[in-house]
């Protein structure tokens, strides 16, 4: 896998200044008395073919943002173009079309699968909901795919509580690839899985890549994990944007104290990685009323003057690594 | 390549969830009572009765006056009634009835139930509001009161009656659904639905509605079992099936006036009585069963 994102490879997915506030209703009458601020005003790309690795604690927003991108979820603000056409602005009609290119894969191996179908009904019904194909075909489609993640096509006539987690997970990926997809989002594909089969389900997700050029954007915990399948990374806090890099500088040269928090605290086999530990005091504040200023600042050790007024502006210290962060716009 | 070991992996013999049910059905000794019991009405009411007729000449429109109440014997296994009819005969052919509108009202107001809770548990918002509010103001009704009106402006009778035990029995079904439906739709194969473009409908029908068969089956069957009460009840009170018509409802009425007759008299209220209260019995010993078997976690719960 190549480390730096090609600038002037085609952007497939281009994300901008994206807000999805969730309102707090109140009382028989609907009155609305607040939001959950889960996202933020968030933008990123990603060029075709690339993987995008997105990271942040839980409740910072992750799977909001794929979700809204998909139109799982309606935003709040912002755009979401897919080959420079905006997915909000979408007719329904339209919508159903951007189904085929755009797919998604889940965290839970158990709840994403219906458990009253059989696994080929599963991964056939992408292709039934859009009606490509007769009967026969439809069939030889599902035995394709589930050769190509690795399931035996006689099983298609069994129910999903019948194979292992990471075998479910290969069914969620086989239904995900079913209309030949160009994006994908992975919510935390192999978070719930044993870490024995992670690698391996990995590993079929990277295979997968390659084969049909996907583009993906992979959220994440484990940041092991993002840096072994991501071209780039971003690094999400209480729905705001912290710092986001190509793979290899994001882990080299990590900038922001948020990012630099979350570095120490995995294990990286990298001599140029300064191994202090950070621990990050207090709880992740509510997004519901988030800090003024940086949303960090409640809980970064170098937080000085401005920090806590103004929300800092995203300055570009070269090489596409970008950093919302005072800290770095005074050096 | 890692994928050859995943090949290598064999699955267990494979049960689908419905012989499963079925293995976990057959175990419950109440429910397969239940369910011999009603399959056997079924057959006397529905097969056995023209049969009968057929050969020995009894129907309920045959009366045969010099013999009436004349106690159980060869030719009449229960004897006969005020009208010398043979109570066997009615029983079946009234039992015809009681079944029919039972199963019947039970089937489209679960039907009804269904769609309003799974439409209002999916879409939420001033639907559901609205749906839900309806609901309460439909359970809150005397019905009593209203189907006497009812009957007053169409005639008592046969879908007179399926028509007020559907549009009074269908408010527990949408709210059960509801709830199984609130508990499903944000788990993420709904989602993953949505994502393959998947319209509502589809997502209502194959997934939610789906997802909720067990407690669909098992409010139809107490519906059922429900519901026979229920013709029985108001044909008693001459409000249901009209004679000469024979239900287990208006049998059982005319049984009560001749419980100080002689001979056979103080029985003719046992026969239908017996043949309801086993009916009603075995569809709630089915309900039980079915419960456990279709979703061993909703144990104990109605
Ligand atoms: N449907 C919703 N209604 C209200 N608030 C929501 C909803 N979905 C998410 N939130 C809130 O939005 C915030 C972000 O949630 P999100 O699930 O996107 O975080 P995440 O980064 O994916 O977390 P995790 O790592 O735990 O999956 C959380 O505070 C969450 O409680
Ligand atoms: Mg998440």
């Amino acid at each position: 896998m190549e480390l730096n994102a090609d600038a002037n490879a085609e952007l497939l997915i281009q994300v901008i200044d994206l807000v999805k506030h969730f309102p707090i209703i109140r009382g028989i009458i609907g009155r609305k008395v607040g939001a959950v601020k889960a996202v933020d005003g968030i933008s990123f790309e990603i060029p075709r073919g690339r993987t995008l690795g997105l990271v942040g604690e839980s409740g910072s927003g992750k799977t909001t943002v794929g979700r809204t991108i998909l139109r799982l979820m309606e935003p709040t603000k912002g755009q979401a173009l897919f080959e420079g056409k905006d997915v909000f602005k979408m007719r329904p009609s339209e919508l159903r079309l951007l189904r085929r290119d755009m797919q998604i894969i889940f965290q839970d191996p158990f709840g994403s699968l219906n458990p009253r179908f059989p696994v080929g009904d599963i991964i056939g019904e992408p292709l039934l909901v859009h009606g490509l194909g007769n009967r026969k075909e439809r069939q030889n489609r599902v035995s394709e795919l589930m050769e190509v993640v690795g399931l035996r096509p006689e099983y298609l006539r069994r129910y999903p509580h019948e194979f292992s987690g990471g075998q479910r997970q290969r069914i969620g990926i086989a239904r995900a690839l079913a209309m030949n997809p160009k994006f994908i989002v992975a919510d935390e594909p192999v978070s719930a899985l044993d870490v024995s089969i992670q690698s391996q389900v990995i590993n079929l997700l990277e295979e997968l890549q390659e084969k049909f050029n996907l583009t993906y954007l992979f959220i994440a915990h484990d940041l092991a994990v993002v840096r072994h399948v991501s071209d780039r990374v971003a690094v999400m806090y209480l729905g705001k944007m912290m710092e986001t890099a190509d793979n290899k500088d994001l882990f080299s040269n990590p900038l922001h104290p948020y990012t630099q928090a979350l570095l120490s605290a995995v294990p990286v086999p990298d001599p140029d990685v300064k191994k202090q530990r950070i621990i990050l005091q207090g709880d992740i504040p509510s997004p519901i009323n988030p800090p003024k200023g940086c949303v960090f600042h409640t809980r970064c050790r170098y937080r000085f003057e401005p920090c806590d007024k103004e929300k800092p502006e995203g300055i570009d210290v070269g090489s596409n690594h970008r950093v919302w962060c005072y800290l770095v716009a005074k050096q | 390549m890692a994928l050859d070991s995943i090949f290598s992996v064999e699955l267990a013999p494979s049960f689908s969830y419905w012989q499963m049910v079925w293995t976990r059905f057959r175990k419950h000794r109440l429910a397969m009572f239940g369910a011999s019991v009603i399959i056997i009405m079924i057959l006397l009411c529905f097969v056995a009765a023209p049969i009968i007729t057929a050969t020995t000449g009894y129907h309920y429109t045959s009366m045969d006056l010099p013999n009436r109440y004349a106690l159980p014997s060869g030719a009449h296994w229960f004897g006969t009634d005020d009208m010398g009819r043979d109570v066997l005969t009615m029983i079946l052919y009234g039992g015809q009835v009681s079944i029919e509108v039972g199963l019947i009202s039970a089937l489209a107001a679960v039907l009804i139930g269904s769609l309003v809770g799974v439409v209002s548990g999916y879409f939420g918002g001033w639907i559901d509001e609205a749906l839900m509010r309806f609901t309460d103001v439909m359970m809150s009704l005397p019905y009593l009161p209203l189907y006497l009106v009812l009957a007053m402006a169409f005639g008592p009778g046969f879908w007179t009656l399926i028509g007020i035990f559907v549009g009074f029995g269908w408010m527990g079904d949408a709210r059960l659904v509801r709830g199984v439906v609130l508990s499903l739709k944000n788990m993420e194969f709904v989602e993953a639905a949505k994502a393959i473009g998947a319209s509502p409908w589809r997502i209502m029908l194959k997934h939610l509605l789906i997802n909720s068969m067990a407690v669909i089956i098992v409010s139809t069957t107490l519906l059922i079992g429900g519901n026979i009460v229920g013709e029985a009840a108001l044909s008693f009170l001459g409000l249901g099936i009209q004679p000469p018509q024979p239900s287990w409802g208006n049998v059982l009425q005319t049984a009560s006036g001749y419980i100080f007759a002689p001979g056979n008299g103080p029985w003719l209220i046992f026969y239908p009585g017996f043949f309801l209260f086993l009916t009603v019995l075995s569809f709630n010993f089915m309900g039980d069963g079915l419960r456990d078997a279709l979703d061993p976690r909703l144990k104990g719960y109605r």
